[in-house]
């Protein structure tokens, strides 16, 4: 199995953007050709990371599209749609087809228009990926994750507080993120006193809805070096995918996110390390207590400390282990199909240096991208050549 | 078994497995692998809040607010499988105030039937896909 290398990457500015989800998935993929020095007909695989442009916009086709527009057909295309994890399922795929053979050169681009709809609209595009038995009870994922909330605050003791302090870390590191769509500090009584949106978490206790697109381009290691230095380059020495139950309420413990544990467990087995090797973490914090329950399900704390680690700063950018330097997607944004790669573009930025004020000293990063409620995960894990 | 149990009103129906499992909402098969050989119609059972909420930012055709819970069941004594549990509304009082019920964690509560949940046809999903009836829990008296 070949080693794959990312050899160059970029991401758009997130927010409420004018453009449609062709022309993000374009300037996105302009720039990571740019950035790995290549055109569009040098691509064997182009990939499209994408959950709902079809319901969000009335676009499908969205790989062939942006094939044409970037000029790089013939290269085989795929749209990889797995909900919220679409990115890290993307990077998934384009691992797969470079270290299979299948490909010499991919380049991946996630994108998603969600900021036309009105966040009622939007939230029930998302809240489509439920069992049936959910939806007609008017689950969202948002009410998942209050139910999650309140169940984690009660079984271990956690104060309402910690995941306020979730909210008020990631918002402080995306002041140094320019693509952010938020670069703006909270206090945590803000947090705190913000209206109700699920009891007991507040509005800040949830990333907003995010227009944006982000890529990466992938080539074998071996050849890594005839389109960028060695330092910049990182490779994927890890990855996994696994999934959970999709009716949440039948998950054995509501508090652990198995598709966490089993993609990482099988991430950590192919790059030879464990937990505490990881210098820097990009965790899928659509909502604060999922940042709890992935450190933990990760390894990285105890069942039931996460909060802790938050409480103590271990997860600050200068702290032991920085959780979200990018601002993740509390205060970047959360365009689904492109937060799992701009997860993963912040961790290349960290482990090639290349991070500016955001730069913390990493070696190894991992990114974990969440799809549903848990309900499908990607684990992967990036090394620098620093 | 709940007093609002009624002949003609449709069942609340987990399916039991071949190596005595039961889920809700029934699956082709058990998490085991094991195959259907029949249904329990939890009407006839009693849970436990495990956990909820109220959410104030709902989806089309959704009331708002939406006070949500998970709910645990007690099985007959013998059973022995995984935990059998449903997501459903809390009910409305029954003095006209349009307010659900005051619930907490570690409360009983039981089945109470609704002929609609939520609107069909007002959010995304195509209204003949599934249906729209089906059951809030209430506190048990």
């Amino acid at each position: 199995m070949e080693r794959v290398a990312i050899i160059g990457a970029s991401m758009t500015q997130f927010g409420q953007r004018d453009a449609w989800v062709r022309e993000l998935l374009a300037e996105a993929g302009a720039a990571a050709l740019d950035d790995a020095g290549i055109d569009g007909d040098d691509l064997d695989h182009l990939y499209v990371s994408n959950m709902a442009s079809g319901e969000f916009e009335g676009q499908t086709g969205v790989p062939n599209a942006l094939a044409h527009d970037l000029a790089a057909q013939p290269a085989y295309t795929a749209r990889i749609d797995q909900t919220s994890s679409s990115g890290g399922a993307g990077v998934y795929a384009a691992w797969q087809s470079v270290a299979s053979g299948a490909s010499d050169l991919t380049m991946l681009v996630g994108g998603e228009k969600m900021t036309h709809r009105t966040t009622s609209e939007a939230t029930d595009v998302i809240a489509s990926l439920t069992h049936p038995v959910e939806y007609k009870q008017g689950v969202t994922l948002p009410s998942f994750a209050g139910l999650t909330a309140r169940l984690y605050l009660d079984e271990y003791d956690a104060p309402r507080e910690s995941l306020g302090k979730v909210a008020v870390k990631n918002h402080a590191n995306g002041v140094d993120n320019p693509h952010a769509q938020f670069r703006k500090e909270v206090d945590l009584d803000t947090v705190l006193e913000s209206p109700i949106v699920a009891d007991p978490l507040r509005l800040y206790d949830f990333c907003p809805i995010t227009d944006g697109s982000a890529a990466l381009v992938f080539c074998p290691e071996s050849v890594a070096e005839e389109y960028v230095p060695e330092d910049e380059y990182a490779v994927v020495s890890g990855i996994g995918g696994a999934t959970d139950t999709h009716v949440v309420h039948e998950r054995a413990d509501p508090t652990t996110m198995g598709g966490v544990a089993d993609s990482s467990d099988i991430a950590y087995e192919m790059a030879g390390i464990g937990p505490d090797d990881v210098d820097v973490a990009e965790l899928h914090d659509m909502f604060t207590i999922l940042e709890f329950l992935q450190s933990e399900d990760l390894g990285f704390f105890e069942k039931g400390e996460g909060w802790k680690a938050v409480e103590e700063g271990v997860t600050d950018r200068d702290g032991e282990l920085p959780i979200n330097t990018s601002g993740g997607l509390k205060s970047k944004g959360h365009p689904l199909g492109a937060s799992g790669v701009a997860q993963v573009y912040e961790i290349y930025e960290q482990v090639t240096g290349n991070a500016g004020p955001r730069q913390v000293e990493a070696d190894t990063g991992l990114a974990c991208n969440v799809g549903g409620f848990g309900n499908c995960v990607t684990t992967a894990i990036l090394e620098g050549n620093q | 078994m709940s007093e609002n149990t009624q002949a003609d009103e449709p069942t609340f129906e987990a399916a039991e497995y071949a190596d005595g499992t039961v889920t809700y909402p029934p699956h082709t098969v058990s998490p085991n692998g094991a195959e259907r050989v029949g249904t329990v119609d939890l009407r006839e059972y009693e849970g436990t809040i495990l956990t909820w909420t109220t959410s104030t930012a709902t989806p089309p055709g959704v009331r708002e607010p939406n006070t949500l819970a998970i709910v645990e069941f007690d099985m007959d004594e013998e059973y022995d499988g995984p935990a059998v549990r449903a997501l459903g509304q809390i009910a409305e009082r029954e003095d006209g105030s349009g307010e659900t019920f005051d619930v907490d964690i570690g409360d009983r509560v039981e089945p109470v039937y609704a002929d609609e949940l939520r609107e069909p046809g007002a959010g995304i999903r195509e209204p003949e896909s599934q249906d729209w009836d089906g059951f809030r829990f209430r506190p048990v008296e």
